[in-house]
């Protein structure tokens, strides 16, 4: 079980059926099945996407009808521009952007370098790191947010200022380092084999061109996991904005909503704001979905 | 530095020990940079604020204080359990993590069973079934609420279906319906993630443990039964822990939809140390009910230690 990443999206799948071939009725019901349970998922997002284009008064009188799930009758962008004429719009989505990009292109470099060394570099203290961060593995954030909150408060800030709430930073710097991504990246880099970094080193390499020039080269499905892993929560930031942050300016796009929410909106203008949240990151997934999928498998194996 | 190892003529035993001595010191210093960011920032913003949860619960700290907070011995922790507000919100999320954990499991697992046969269209069935994982739960927690509104799509289905025979409730603002509703929208958001880990725990199963027992004349259900489910022991420890807490850690859905109402038939542990460390800035007490929580997490994690380990002979 302690391979390193799994490939369930490009495993084909095998039929356990025991008794050979599943009987014809057996294939129909599983199909139907199946179909079913696409619109149980479906539906709701379908139904998201398509009211975010109606008026309110529509999106209600088109609940008793298929037409609920269709993109007919009064269909305008108007939701859309009531978005952008009440809240700040394009300015959350570029902090939800720059925010989730700095936080995943930093934590990739810091954690994959600190796995690198505790993978392939003998040094004392090694153990006692490898295990803290084991141990720290099982901690969700929800029971650090409060004690993190005060501690950040007290923190002094670059300006020679003390705590750095409302600010930038303090929706990046505190999830750089992840020890699951540092797990993610020392399960990979020990299965590369360690004759790599014996003939660099006859040749002259140093440990820091092994790391840059050897190891992360090899390590794209390691790199492509952990940066999704940390993308989605990134992206999807709600408690600790909520609490951390109060200017507008400095708001992320999922706290957005819920004050977008709480202005009494209609339902047609939220929908809109949700879609525009939420599109770019259902292309991704559909774009990168073998990703996707290998990086949650992998999540799970955890030896 | 270790290359000039290399240029070195033959020495006796003493020197070469001393050679991968001075080696393992250039390590040293390599490994330190290397690590040094990363050690650097989990101390900050996780060892810290760990030892902080167990600290600051035996003081009146306040967020935004010009005082230091005092050490007040087990007074969060008496005004906690002497708080009815926080016995309901721990049974509202026991009772949630008691039925999310296995209904989400099995129907994690189903779907995986149903994904993981030789059909057409098994990519596209995995993808629709996943949707949900990749929308934020703030934006699926609005959703939601419009669709459990009185007049909403739930209660129109509903009443298309019947035929007019099923009323439907204000199922947010119904406190005997609140809480269930919440926890059958979180299953929908995130059992395509659960799906995922049980696939590839099925897809780690060698083929001719089945081929085997289809050369015993297996049934379906005996192949589930006697392959299928012991193989999985690793998997579904792990499914089991990670929903645990998940479970355990519900927020987001509570302060979006329901505000921990109706009559705190909603209310959270975490949802309760938000409205005490943030709304009311006690950042001591909400410290005092966050590691009750954390002491849930441990708990949880210890008997995952002893399911895993004991009986984990061969791996």
């Amino acid at each position: 079980m302690s391979d390193t990443i799994a490939h369930v999206a490009q495993t084909s799948p095998t039929e356990h059926g025991g008794s050979g071939q599943p009987s014809r009725g057996r294939r129909i019901g599983g199909l139907i099945v199946r179909i079913l349970l696409v619109f149980v998922f479906g539906l709701p997002l379908v139904f998201l996407l398509v009211s975010s284009l109606k008026p309110d008064t529509q999106i209600f009188g088109d609940l008793t009808s298929v037409k609920a799930f269709l993109p007919v009758g009064d269909i305008s962008l108007d939701n859309y521009s009531a978005v952008f004429d009440r809240v700040p719009f394009w300015r959350m989505l570029m902090n939800s952007i720059v925010i989730s990009a700095l936080t995943v292109t930093l934590g990739l470099i810091v954690n994959s370098m600190c796995a690198f060394a505790l993978a392939r570099l003998k040094f004392r203290g090694r153990a006692i790191i490898l295990g803290v961060i084991i141990a720290t593995l099982i901690v969700p954030f929800e029971t650090l947010a409060l004690p993190l909150l005060w501690w950040v408060n007290k923190l002094p800030y670059y300006d020679g200022s003390v705590g750095w709430l409302d600010t930038y930073e303090v929706q990046i710097i505190p999830f750089i380092a992840n020890a699951f991504s540092i797990y993610l990246f020392y399960q990979y880099f020990d299965s590369i084999p360690k004759e790599l970094d014996e003939a660099a080193i006859v040749d002259g390499a140093g440990w820091f061109t092994i790391y840059r020039k050897i190891i992360m080269p090899l390590s794209g499905p390691a790199i492509a996991t952990v940066a999704i892993l940390t993308f989605l929560p990134a992206w999807n930031q709600y408690l600790w904005p909520l609490m951390a942050i109060q200017t507008e300016e400095l708001r992320p796009v999922q706290v957005g909503l819920d004050y977008f929410k709480q202005l009494n909106t209609a339902w047609g203008p939220l929908m809109a704001y949700a879609s525009l949240i939420t599109i770019p990151v259902l292309a991704l997934f559909i774009a990168f979905q073998r990703s996707f999928i290998n990086s949650i498998a992998s999540s799970g194996v955890k030896g | 530095m270790t290359q000039t190892a290399t240029l070195e003529p033959p020495v006796p035993e003493s020197a070469i020990s001393h050679r991968q001595r001075r080696f393992g010191k250039s390590q040293g210093r390599t490994a330190a940079w290397l690590v040094g960011p990363a050690v650097v920032l989990l101390v900050l913003f996780i060892l810290i604020p760990i030892a902080l949860t167990f600290s600051l619960a035996f003081t009146n700290a306040k967020l935004v204080s010009p005082q230091p907070g005092t050490f007040v011995g087990f007074e969060n922790f008496s005004r906690m359990f002497h708080d009815p507000v926080f016995w309901k919100s721990m049974r509202n999320t026991v009772l949630f993590a008691v039925f999310v954990v296995p209904l989400q499991a099995g129907f994690a697992l189903v779907l995986a069973l149903l994904i993981n046969a030789k059909v057409r269209g098994v990519n596209f069935f995995r993808t629709v079934y996943f949707l949900p994982v990749v929308t934020s739960i703030v934006v699926v927690s609005m959703l939601w609420q419009f669709m459990y509104q009185p007049d909403g799509l739930i209660n129109s289905v509903l009443r298309a279906v019947s035929g007019g025979a099923i009323q439907g409730t204000d199922w947010l603002g119904n406190p005997t319906t609140a809480l269930g509703a919440i926890l059958l929208m979180s299953i929908w958001q995130g059992v395509g993630f659960h799906m995922v880990i049980w696939l590839s725990g099925l897809q780690t199963i060698p083929g001719d443990l089945y081929e085997a027992s289809s050369l015993d004349g297996a049934s379906t259900w005996q192949d589930f039964r006697y392959v299928t489910w012991p193989s999985l022991r690793q998997t579904r420890t792990f499914i089991l822990v990670t929903i645990t807490i998940q479970a355990f850690a519900l927020f987001a859905q509570i302060q979006v939809m329901t505000q921990g109402g109706p009559l705190d038939s909603t209310s959270t542990v975490v949802f309760q140390a938000v409205r005490a460390g943030f709304a009311q800035q006690q950042t001591g007490y909400a410290s005092a009910i966050s590691l009750i929580f954390f002491v849930l997490v441990l708990s949880v994690s210890f008997v995952q230690r002893y399911l895993t380990s004991d009986k984990d002979v061969k791996k």
